[in-house]
């Protein structure tokens, strides 16, 4: 089976679509489409460009390049993290615990998958290592964001109820494990219901991307099954690692409760 | 008993004092003059400079769990974290008679209390652990006359069995009839009353 290219014409019958809901959204007073038609018009630069930084490293394998690539897009993912949170933390570890939590799971199980599971010679071959770890990463930053989201949220919602416990002569770990237990699952929902869907609903994007490629079923299956599973631990564990940092910031070292370190 | 030397907070000016065990040291002063926030420093459930003594132990050899279990903050408003009033509390033998309070309350859900019940009922999840010092904040406020004054027995009762209290009251009669000694506080500093 052959590729079929598509053509700028094409992308316009797709984008026409998006300009419809555009305009529904602004004849119904929703509000949304100048937001809508901004992420439109990024997904197009955007992807473009990486197409063609893509084609570019592709070519070679500098071990510098692909590294320089791979902090741009962390740090970017990092941001966004932080950009998502209606109540973020003030200073550095507004972003810092994003990306550090991102780092930890995203870098560590790409690095893991590329060396054990795939076993492609050289590690950082970039064909693999690239899209691996952007798929990682957009999942995890997903998980990370809505579950320190629902962290400071429900943090700043129960203040009273907390600082009760600590008055009563609780710790700290007492008071948060509620919320900690409340935010790690609201991360981690979306990749359970995607895998509870996968195949039989929903036909995930990667497997698509591999078919309408020409790749054997089977063949786009297997890497669809070894992808979720990554997510599912990319993302449990970045949750994890960024609810117990973000966590331990809300108190100090008399176990007060400082909400003022939320903004 | 407990001494308390140049506490200060942003709102609290270099605040000392001394209560003796089974002392009740009643505060006053108006409103936003810094009576909950000497409580909640005193508790250390805010950031604040400054040396307390508990029998002549310094809070900073107490972890934070040990100082609020024997340093108890009660406030004005209550917060529960259960649905069920008994999951609350660590004892089984509660005397929910004391305060008027019917006996199978804690079986009882929490969003079927009136003010007044986790009112009392917080007093009594406060010395539930059996604090040292009892660190009250207008915790009469939303009390008819009849359990006000059942609050203020009960609380003799523990000031005779040694437990010291710290009470801010708005209510002057209420502190004649309690206060051992009595404070005003004026943007905050303590002013000693006779």
């Amino acid at each position: 089976m052959q590729l079929i290219s598509l053509t700028p014409y094409d992308l316009a019958t797709a984008a026409l679509l998006v300009l419809l809901l555009a305009f529904f959204s602004w004849r119904l007073r929703i509000g949304i489409e100048q937001s809508l038609l901004v992420a439109a018009v990024r997904t197009v630069i955007q992807l473009s460009l990486l197409g063609l930084v893509l084609q570019h490293i592709f070519n070679q394998t500098s071990l510098a390049l692909i590294g320089i690539m791979t902090l741009i897009m962390l740090t970017v993912a990092g941001y966004e993290v932080m950009a998502r949170q209606s109540h973020r933390f003030k200073g550095w570890w507004s972003m810092g615990i994003g990306t550090s939590s991102m780092f930890l799971s995203s870098f560590s199980i790409t690095l893991l998958c590329l060396l054990t599971i795939i076993q492609v010679e050289p590690w950082y071959t970039p064909q693999y290592l690239i899209p691996l770890l952007g798929m990682m990463l957009g999942n995890t930053m997903n998980g990370i964001a809505i579950a320190l989201n629902t962290l400071t949220r429900m943090a700043s919602e129960q203040k009273g109820a907390i600082e009760a416990q600590l008055m009563l002569g609780h710790s700290w770990q007492e008071a948060i494990l509620p919320l900690r237990r409340e935010a790690l699952k609201s991360g981690l929902i979306p990749i359970i219901n995607s895998m509870t869907t996968a195949g039989i609903v929903s036909l995930p994007g990667m497997m698509t991307g591999q078919i309408l490629a020409g790749s054997a079923p089977g063949e786009a299956a297997r890497y669809q099954i070894l992808i979720m599973f990554l997510i599912a631990a990319g993302t449990g564990l970045g949750s994890l690692t960024a609810v117990w940092l973000g966590s331990a910031h809300l108190f100090d070292d008399r176990e007060r409760l400082r909400i003022d370190r939320l903004s | 008993m407990l001494a308390i030397h140049n506490l200060s907070t942003q709102c609290l000016n270099q605040v000392s004092f001394d209560v003796q065990a089974g002392e009740c040291v009643c505060i006053h002063g108006k409103s936003g003059s810094g009576k909950t926030l000497l409580l909640r420093a005193i508790a250390d459930l805010d950031q604040n400079t400054g040396e307390i003594h508990l029998n002549g132990q310094s809070r900073a050899h107490f972890t934070p769990v040990d100082w609020r279990k024997q340093v108890t903050y009660l406030p004005a408003e209550s917060h529960w974290w259960q649905d069920e009033v008994g999951s609350h509390f660590t004892s089984d033998s509660i005397d929910y008679s004391a305060l008027a309070l019917p006996e199978d309350i804690h079986q009882w859900q929490v969003s079927r209390l009136s003010t007044g019940e986790k009112q009392r009922l917080s007093l009594l999840r406060a010395l539930d652990h059996q604090p040292k010092v009892l660190l009250m904040d207008e915790t009469t406020a939303n009390l008819d006359d009849e359990n006000a004054l059942r609050v203020e027995q009960h609380i003799k009762n523990k000031l005779e069995q040694g437990l010291t209290v710290i009470w801010v009251s708005h209510n002057q009669a209420q502190r004649q009839r309690m206060a051992d000694t009595s404070w005003q506080i004026d943007q905050g500093k303590l002013i000693r009353e006779s």
